[in-house]
C-alpha cells in the first residue's frame, strides 16, 4: 500500500493511495499562493500597474529577454502576466490508472479540471452535491474573473533556473514556476465537473467490487466529508477539513473513524494561534464601528462557505447597533446560486438550520435579509450595482487573492481614504502580502481570520479518541507555524508515531494484509463434512472452482467438466484428503485379523514397529506421522491393507 | 435454510392502508402506516391486534418506515405510535417528515371537526408522533442497529418519496411505496441500483395499464379544460395539496402563459402557498430540468393561479379551481362538486385513482344520480372525465424495476387481485422470478440462501490467482481457478488456508502413507535399456506428469512415484520395484498394473 503526495501544501491537498487493486485519488486542491507574486487585474482601466517601473535583475546577463515581465511596486516585485496557479504534482503519476477521485469539500477541488480533462483520465469523481455545486462556484468564478480582464502577456522568462536566481524573494523562492499553469477554460470546467457523480453522507460505494468508500460528515462546510476506504479486513480513513465547531453544517460525524489502520490528516486550520469565534465577533465590532464613523467596509470574500456566517453575524450585530439601514453588498458573479442553492440543502445543515425547512422556511437568515433589502447580490459592480450602491455600506466580494475580481476596483476606490476599512477574514492569503502591489494605502487594514477547522489541541484529542493504528500528516504540522516559530503548542503531536510527509514524497504505508474476504456458494458450503480436531475448532478440506467477478472471490462447487478434467490430472488432485493421528498398532492388528490375516508378526523397530504378514511376504513399516506398505505385486492385497489403514486413521 | 417472512395488514390485494410487515434475520419491520380511505369505521386503519392483541408494539417492531407523505401510506402513524403505541424509531425522508404533519392535520380535521368523531388521534398526537421520526437522505445508510441496515432510493411519486431496502446479514428486501418509472413535469423517474433483494415488494396499482406518451395524456387535458372554460364552464380539479396539483398548475401555468388566456385559476386552500414553499426549499429532490433552472426561475412560483375562496363557488363564468381532497369524498371539492355537478357545462377532472366508496370512485364508474348525506339526492349532469396523471408506475415500469435490481422474489401489493394476477403471470413468464399476492394478514415465507462468507488467506489467494499462468502469460482472470484449501471454523469465524498452513496451524501432523510393490519382468538386456526402455513407455503413457529419469538409473513420475529395476545385465528376468506415496496412489497403481502386463518391445 502506498501514499503519494501531490500537493504543495497541506491546506490544498491533493494524495494518490494505491490500496489493493485500486488506485485512488484523495483531494485535488488547487494551490493559490502563486497568484501573490503577480500584478492584480484591474476591471476598469487603470494607470496604477501599467505605470509601474519596469525591474530588471542587475546580476542577470544571459542571453533571456525579460521585456518588461517585472515590475516594482513599493520595494517588491511582481510579474506582470496572466496569473497562474501551482497545480499539485500529477507528473508523479499515470493519470489513466486513477480509477476514482474523492473529493472532500468544495476548497479541496478546484484543480479538478487539470487532473480529469487531456490527461487519459478515465474514473468517476465523487462528491457530495453541495460541494459539487459549490466547487462550481469557486471554478466558475475564479474563470469569469479572470477572463473579464483579458491580458495579453504570458510571462515565462523570469521562470528560467538561471533568472529566477537572480531575482529578489519572495519571487526568488517561488515553488516551481515553470510547472504554474494558466487557469483552466469554463469549457473544462463542465467537462470536469461531468465527471462527478454526486454521493450523500454514508452512501456506502463500492469501488470496482475491491473496497468501499463512505463519505461522512466532517462538520466543516456544507457537504464536507471524510472519507473511510475499508476493505473487509483493513480500514483507512482520510480526514480532510474537519471541524468540531457547530455552525450551519451538519455536525462531524467521527465514530466511525474510530479504531482505524491508518488517518491521513489533511486541512488543518491555518490561524491556530486564533479562536474563529472570537474572530468573527471582532469582525462585526470593526465592521460596525467603520460604518458608524462613515466609513465603508470591504470584506474579501469566496462566493460560499464562512461568507455565510458573515452574512448572519454582522447582521444582527448591525442591527443590534441600530445601523440595520446600512446596506450589505454581495458581489459575485456566482452570488445568485450561491444564495440560492446554500437555501436548498437543508438535509446538510445543522439540525436547528434544518428544522426551519418544516414550518416551512429558508434554512439561512440571508434569504430573510434579501427579502428585507438589507442584503443586496450582484453579479459585478456594472449594471444594476452603480445604480443601488449607496455608501456607507459593506462590501463583500472576491478573490481573496486580491489579484482579480471586483475587490480591485473597491481597493482603489477606498483605498485612500482612511475612514475606509478592509476586513480580511479568509485565512488563505496572507494579508499583508495580499496587499503588496497596493502599497501605499490609507485605508484601514484589519485582520480578523476566520478557520473552523480543526486547531493542533483539537488534533491532537481527536486523535487520541479514534486511536488509530497509524497516522499521516504533513511534515509542516509538526513544527511551530512559520508565522509563530516560538510557539511551540502549536503543533500535531499524539501519543502515537507519526508518519510524515513533504510534496512530492511517496509512503509506504506499513499495513500489511493477511485475510481477505471471500464467499462460498451455499451448495458448496452443505457439502463440506467439518471434522472436530480440537474442542471447538473444525477443518473441512475445500476443493472448488474459485470464480472472481468484479474483484468478489466466490468459491463454487467444481462444476464445469473441463475442471473436473484439470482436477484429475494436475497436482492439485493429489492434496483431496489429508490423514493424520497416531496409529494404534494393536487396533491395526485387530483390523487386519478382522479382514482374515491371521498371520500376523509384530516386532518393535527403532522407530517404531514392524508388521510381518510372512504369508504374503508383506512387510509394513509403522512410524510416527508414517507407514510404509511394502508388497509383492499382489494389487488386491495391497489396497485391502491400505483401506484397513485408513480406517485407523483420521481423515481430512 | 433461512426464510423471510411478510405479512400485509393493508394493501393486499387492495389499495389503501398500506401497512406490511416483514420478517427478517430476527429483525421486524414495519412498511408504512396508511389509511384505507374506503372506510370509516375500524377498517381504515390496519389491524395492529395482529401483532399485539393488546399493549403496545415497541417490542414486537425494530422500526417502522414510511415511503411518502399519501394518507393511504401514512395516515394510521399517529393512531398506532401514540394510541396503539410504538416507541421506536420511524424513518421516512425530510420532505416526508415536513409534509406528512400537515396532511394528518387536515385529515384529523376533516374527520373529528367535520363529521364530529370521537376517539381519533389529536394534533398533540400528531407531534408527539413526528417526534420519533428519523429523517433519511437518499442513498444513505442507516445503522438501525448492529444489524438492521436501511437504504432509501428515489421513487419519483411525490416529493420525498422513497423506496427501501431492508438489509439484515445477507438478507434483504425492498419495498417500493409508490414510484414512478418516468419523469414528469417536476419530478424525476424512480432509480435503484442492481441490489438484487431476496425479496421486491412492489406496488401494482397499474398492473395491466400502459400508459400512452405523457405529452398526449397532456395535450388532451389542456384541450379539454380550454374546450370547457371557451364555453364558459366551470372547471373542478379534484387533487391532494402536494403532488399532483404542482405538475398540474405547472402545465396550467405554462398553457395560460403561451394562449394568453384570462379565465382564472384558483387554487382552493390556504395551503398552497405553503405547499410550493416546501418545492422551492426540497428543489434537490424535483427533476433535472428544474434543479437546473430554479436559481434563474422558479417554477413554483405562479403568476396565473391565485387562492381561492368559498365565496367564487357562486361566481358566474368560466374558471378553473383546483379543490381538495383528490376522491371527493369530503371537503371542499365535494362541496363545489355538489353545487357544479347539476349544469352540463360545467366537468369535472379526476387526475387520479380513486378509492372504492368514495364519491369519485362513484361517477368515474358512471353513477349519474348520488346519494348525499341526509338522505338526499342529487344528478350528475356535469361531464366527468378521467385523465390518469396519478405518478404510478405502469405494468412497464414496474417490468423495468424488476430488471433494474434483479430480485430473486417479488411481491404484489398496492394493487387490485384481478390485475396482479395478470401481472403475476407476465413477471414469471419474463424474468422466471417467483410472485406471490398475498391477501390482508395472509403470511407469505420467503426461504433464502447466499453465499457464506470466510476468509481467505491473502497468500493463499494470490497464489490460486496466479495459477494458469505461464512462461510469460498472465492468468485469464475471467477463468475459474481450481482451488483447494482448508476451511477452519473456530466460533463463528472461519477461515480459509492452505492446506499445511492450517495442519500445521493447529499442530496436526499429516501421516504419510507410501507403498512399495515389485514386478518381475522379461525384459532381456541390460539394465540400463531396461530402465531406458520403461522410462519411454511410461512417459509416451502418462503425457499430462512429468516423468523423469536420475542418474542413478531411477525414474520417478509426478511428484512421488519411484520405479527402480533391479537384476543382471545377462538375466532377462527383471524386478522393477514401484513406490509410491498415498497421493500418488492412482498413478502408483495405474503403473503397477501396466508393468505387470509386461513392456512391449519397441
Amino acid at each position: 500500500m502506498k501514499l503519494y503526495c501531490l500537493s504543495h501544501a497541506a491546506r490544498h491537498p491533493c494524495f494518490i493511495l494505491k490500496f489493493k487493486t485500486v488506485t485512488l485519488m484523495l483531494d485535488c486542491g488547487l494551490d493559490y499562493s502563486s497568484l501573490l507574486h503577480f500584478l492584480p487585474l484591474s476591471l476598469v482601466q487603470s494607470s496604477r500597474w501599467s505605470d509601474l517601473p519596469k525591474w530588471k535583475p542587475k546580476e542577470y546577463k544571459g542571453p533571456y529577454k525579460l521585456e518588461g515581465e517585472l515590475r516594482e511596486c513599493a520595494g517588491r516585485v511582481f510579474v506582470d502576466s496572466v496569473p497562474e496557479f501551482n497545480v499539485p504534482k500529477i507528473t508523479l503519476v499515470d493519470l489513466s490508472e486513477v480509477d476514482v477521485i474523492l473529493v472532500s469539500n468544495s476548497h479541496a477541488m478546484l484543480a479538478l479540471p487539470y487532473v480529469t480533462e487531456y490527461s487519459g483520465f478515465k474514473g468517476v469523481v465523487y462528491a457530495t452535491e453541495p460541494t459539487l455545486q459549490a466547487g462550481r462556484q469557486f471554478m466558475e468564478e475564479l474563470v469569469q474573473y479572470i477572463d473579464r480582464c483579458p491580458k495579453v502577456n504570458h510571462a515565462s522568462v523570469w521562470k528560467q533556473p538561471e533568472v529566477i536566481k537572480c531575482l529578489p524573494p519572495p519571487l526568488k523562492d517561488a515553488i516551481q514556476p515553470l510547472s504554474w499553469k494558466q487557469c483552466y477554460s469554463l469549457h473544462d470546467v463542465n467537462a470536469s465537473l461531468s465527471k462527478v457523480h454526486m454521493v450523500n453522507f454514508n452512501e456506502k460505494l463500492d469501488i470496482l467490487g475491491a473496497l468501499c468508500v463512505t463519505p461522512l460528515s466532517s462538520g466543516w462546510c456544507i457537504g464536507g466529508c471524510n472519507w473511510l476506504i475499508q476493505s473487509a479486513h483493513e480500514k483507512i480513513c482520510y480526514v480532510a477539513g474537519s471541524s468540531t465547531l457547530t455552525t450551519f453544517s451538519k455536525p462531524v460525524d467521527h465514530t466511525a473513524l474510530k479504531n482505524a489502520d491508518l488517518i491521513i490528516l489533511s486541512q488543518l486550520t491555518q490561524t491556530p494561534h486564533v479562536n474563529p469565534d472570537s474572530m468573527i465577533g471582532e469582525f462585526c465590532l470593526n465592521a460596525a464601528l467603520t460604518v458608524k464613523k462613515g466609513g465603508n467596509v470591504l470584506v474579501p470574500v469566496y462566493p460560499a462557505g464562512v461568507t455565510y456566517d458573515l452574512f448572519e453575524c454582522l447582521s444582527v450585530h448591525m442591527e443590534s447597533c441600530g445601523l440595520a439601514g446600512v446596506p450589505m453588498y454581495f458581489i459575485s458573479p456566482v452570488a445568485d446560486s450561491s444564495l440560492a442553492y446554500s437555501n436548498i440543502f437543508a438535509e446538510w445543515l445543522s439540525d436547528s438550520k434544518q428544522s426551519k425547512v418544516y414550518l416551512p422556511e429558508p434554512p439561512f437568515p440571508h434569504a430573510e435579509l434579501i427579502s428585507a433589502g438589507r442584503l443586496r447580490h450582484y453579479p459585478s459592480i456594472h449594471g444594476d450595482f452603480s445604480k443601488d450602491f449607496k455608501t456607507p455600506c459593506v462590501v463583500f466580494t472576491g478573490h481573496p487573492s486580491l489579484r482579480f475580481g471586483d475587490v480591485v476596483h473597491f481597493i482603489e476606490m477606498w483605498g485612500k481614504t482612511s475612514a475606509n476599512a478592509i476586513i480580511f477574514t479568509e485565512p488563505d492569503f496572507y494579508y499583508l502580502d495580499a496587499l503588496a502591489p497596493y502599497q501605499p494605502l490609507a485605508m484601514k487594514v484589519l485582520c480578523c481570520p476566520i478557520d473552523t477547522s480543526l486547531n493542533f489541541s483539537q488534533t491532537n484529542k481527536l486523535i487520541k479518541d479514534l486511536k488509530p493504528q497509524h497516522f499521516v500528516i504533513s511534515e509542516t504540522y509538526t513544527r511551530p507555524p512559520p508565522l509563530y516559530p516560538h510557539r511551540t503548542d502549536l503543533v500535531v503531536d499524539p501519543d502515537l508515531q507519526v508518519m510524515t510527509y513533504k510534496p512530492g514524497e511517496v509512503l509506504t504505508l506499513p499495513i500489511r494484509r493477511k485475510f481477505e474476504q471471500i464467499n462460498i456458494d451455499p451448495e458448496l458450503a452443505g457439502s463440506l463434512m467439518p471434522i472436530e480436531v480440537r474442542p471447538g475448532v473444525s477443518v473441512a478440506m475445500v476443493t472448488g472452482s474459485l470464480v472472481t467477478r468484479d474483484n468478489q472471490h466466490t468459491l463454487k462447487p467444481l462444476q464445469t467438466s473441463g475442471l473436473k478434467r484439470k482436477l484429475e490430472t494436475s497436482s492439485d488432485r493429489k492434496r483431496r484428503s489429508y490423514f493424520w493421528g497416531a496409529l494404534d498398532v494393536q487396533e491395526f492388528v485387530d483390523k487386519l485379523n478382522k479382514e482374515g490375516l491371521t498371520d500376523v508378526k509384530v516386532e518393535d523397530s527403532a522407530e517404531g514397529h514392524i508388521v510381518h504378514l510372512p504369508n504374503e511376504d508383506t512387510l509394513i513399516q509403522l512410524e510416527e506421522g508414517s507407514t510404509h506398505i511394502i508388497c509383492e505385486g499382489n494389487e488386491g492385497l495391497r489396497v485391502k491393507l491400505k483401506d484397513i489403514l485408513l480406517q485407523c486413521l483420521n481423515r481430512l | 435454510m433461512a426464510e423471510i417472512k411478510v405479512v400485509p395488514l393493508g394493501a393486499g390485494q387492495d389499495v389503501g392502508r398500506s401497512c406490511i410487515i416483514v420478517s427478517l434475520g430476527g429483525k421486524n419491520v414495519m412498511l408504512d402506516c396508511g389509511m384505507h380511505m374506503g372506510y370509516n369505521d375500524d377498517r381504515r386503519f390496519p389491524d395492529f391486534t395482529y401483532i399485539n392483541r393488546s399493549g403496545t408494539l415497541t417490542e414486537y417492531l425494530d422500526c417502522v418506515i414510511i415511503s411518502h407523505f399519501h394518507l393511504d401510506h401514512c395516515g394510521a402513524l399517529p393512531y398506532m405510535s401514540e394510541m396503539v403505541g410504538f416507541d421506536g424509531p420511524i424513518y421516512m425522508t425530510q420532505p416526508t417528515k415536513a409534509i406528512c404533519p400537515i396532511l394528518l392535520e387536515d385529515y384529523r380535521k376533516i374527520t373529528v371537526d367535520r363529521k364530529g368523531e370521537q376517539n381519533f388521534f389529536t394534533s398533540e398526537m400528531i407531534k408527539n408522533c413526528m417526534k420519533k421520526v428519523v429523517p433519511v437522505n437518499l442513498h444513505q445508510t442507516v445503522q438501525v442497529d448492529d444489524e438492521l441496515e436501511i437504504k432509501a432510493y428515489y421513487a419519483g411519486h411525490v416529493l420525498g418519496a422513497a423506496m427501501f431496502r431492508i438489509t439484515v446479514g445477507s438478507q434483504s428486501v425492498v419495498y417500493t411505496g409508490d414510484y414512478n418509472m418516468t419523469p414528469d413535469r417536476h419530478l424525476g423517474a424512480a432509480w435503484i441500483d442492481k441490489c438484487r433483494p431476496d425479496l421486491l415488494i412492489t406496488e401494482s396499482t397499474y398492473a395491466t395499464t400502459i400508459r400512452d406518451s405523457k405529452r398526449c395524456r397532456e395535450r388532451d387535458f389542456l384541450k379539454k379544460v380550454h374546450d370547457c372554460v371557451d364555453k364558459g364552464g366551470k372547471v373542478l380539479i379534484p387533487v391532494f395539496a402536494l403532488g399532483r396539483a404542482q405538475e398540474l398548475c405547472i402545465l396550467l401555468e405554462t398553457y395560460w402563459d403561451r394562449m394568453n388566456l384570462k379565465v382564472p385559476i384558483y387554487f382552493s386552500l390556504g395551503l398552497t402557498e405553503k405547499a410550493n414553499h416546501y418545492y422551492k426549499l426540497f428543489i434537490t429532490w424535483t427533476n433535472q430540468k428544474i434543479r437546473k433552472t430554479f436559481v434563474q426561475r422558479n417554477m413554483f412560483e405562479f403568476k396565473h393561479i391565485k387562492a381561492f375562496d368559498r365565496s367564487y363557488i357562486d361566481n358566474p363564468g368560466a374558471m378553473v379551481v383546483f379543490a381538495t381532497p383528490g376522491m371527493l369524498h369530503a371537503g371542499l371539492s365535494l362541496q363545489i362538486f355538489k353545487k357544479w355537478c347539476t349544469s352540463e357545462n360545467n366537468m369535472v377532472i379526476m387526475p387520479g385513482y380513486c378509492v372504492a366508496g368514495t364519491v369519485g370512485h362513484k361517477i368515474l364508474n358512471g353513477v349519474r344520480r348520488l346519494e348525499l348525506e341526509n338522505r338526499q339526492t342529487v344528478d350528475v349532469k356535469l361531464s366527468v372525465q378521467y385523465m390518469s396523471f396519478s405518478a404510478h408506475a405502469d405494468a412497464k415500469g414496474i417490468m423495468q424495476l424488476i430488471q433494474q435490481c434483479e430480485p430473486k422474489n417479488v411481491m404484489l401489493v398496492h394493487g387490485e387481485a384481478g390485475k396482479m394476477e395478470f401481472l403475476k403471470k407476465k413477471i414469471f413468464q419474463e424474468f422466471g422470478t417467483e410472485c406471490t399476492m398475498p391477501a390482508n394478514g395472509e403470511t407469505v415465507t420467503i426461504a433464502t440462501s447466499a453465499d457464506i462468507p470466510v476468509e481467505a488467506s491473502v497468500n493463499l489467494l494470490k497464489r490460486e490467482m496466479s495459477s494458469g499462468a505461464g512462461e510469460g502469460r498472465s492468468p485469464d482472470p475471467k477463468k475459474p481457478k481450481l482451488m483447494h484449501a482448508a476451511l477452519v471454523m473456530q466460533g463463528a469465524e472461519m477461515q480459509l488456508l492452505d492446506a499445511d498452513q492450517a495442519m500445521n496451524e493447529l499442530g496436526l501432523e499429516e501421516h504419510q502413507l507410501r507403498f512399495t510393490s515389485t514386478v518381475v519382468i522379461e525384459y532381456p538386456g541390460e539394465v540400463e535399456q531396461t530402465v531406458d526402455r520403461i522410462y519411454q513407455y511410461v512417459k509416451g503413457k502418462l503425457k499430462d506428469f512429468p516423468v523423469q529419469m536420475s542418474a542413478d538409473q531411477s525414474i520417478t513420475v509426478a511428484d512421488s512415484v519411484l520405479i527402480k529395476v533391479s537384476g543382471d545385465d545377462d538375466e532377462a528376468e527383471k524386478g522393477v520395484l514401484v513406490s509410491w506415496s498415498y497421493q500418488d496412489e492412482d498413478i502408483g497403481s495405474y503403473l503397477l498394473k501396466l508393468l505387470k502386463m509386461g513392456i512391449p518391445s519397441t
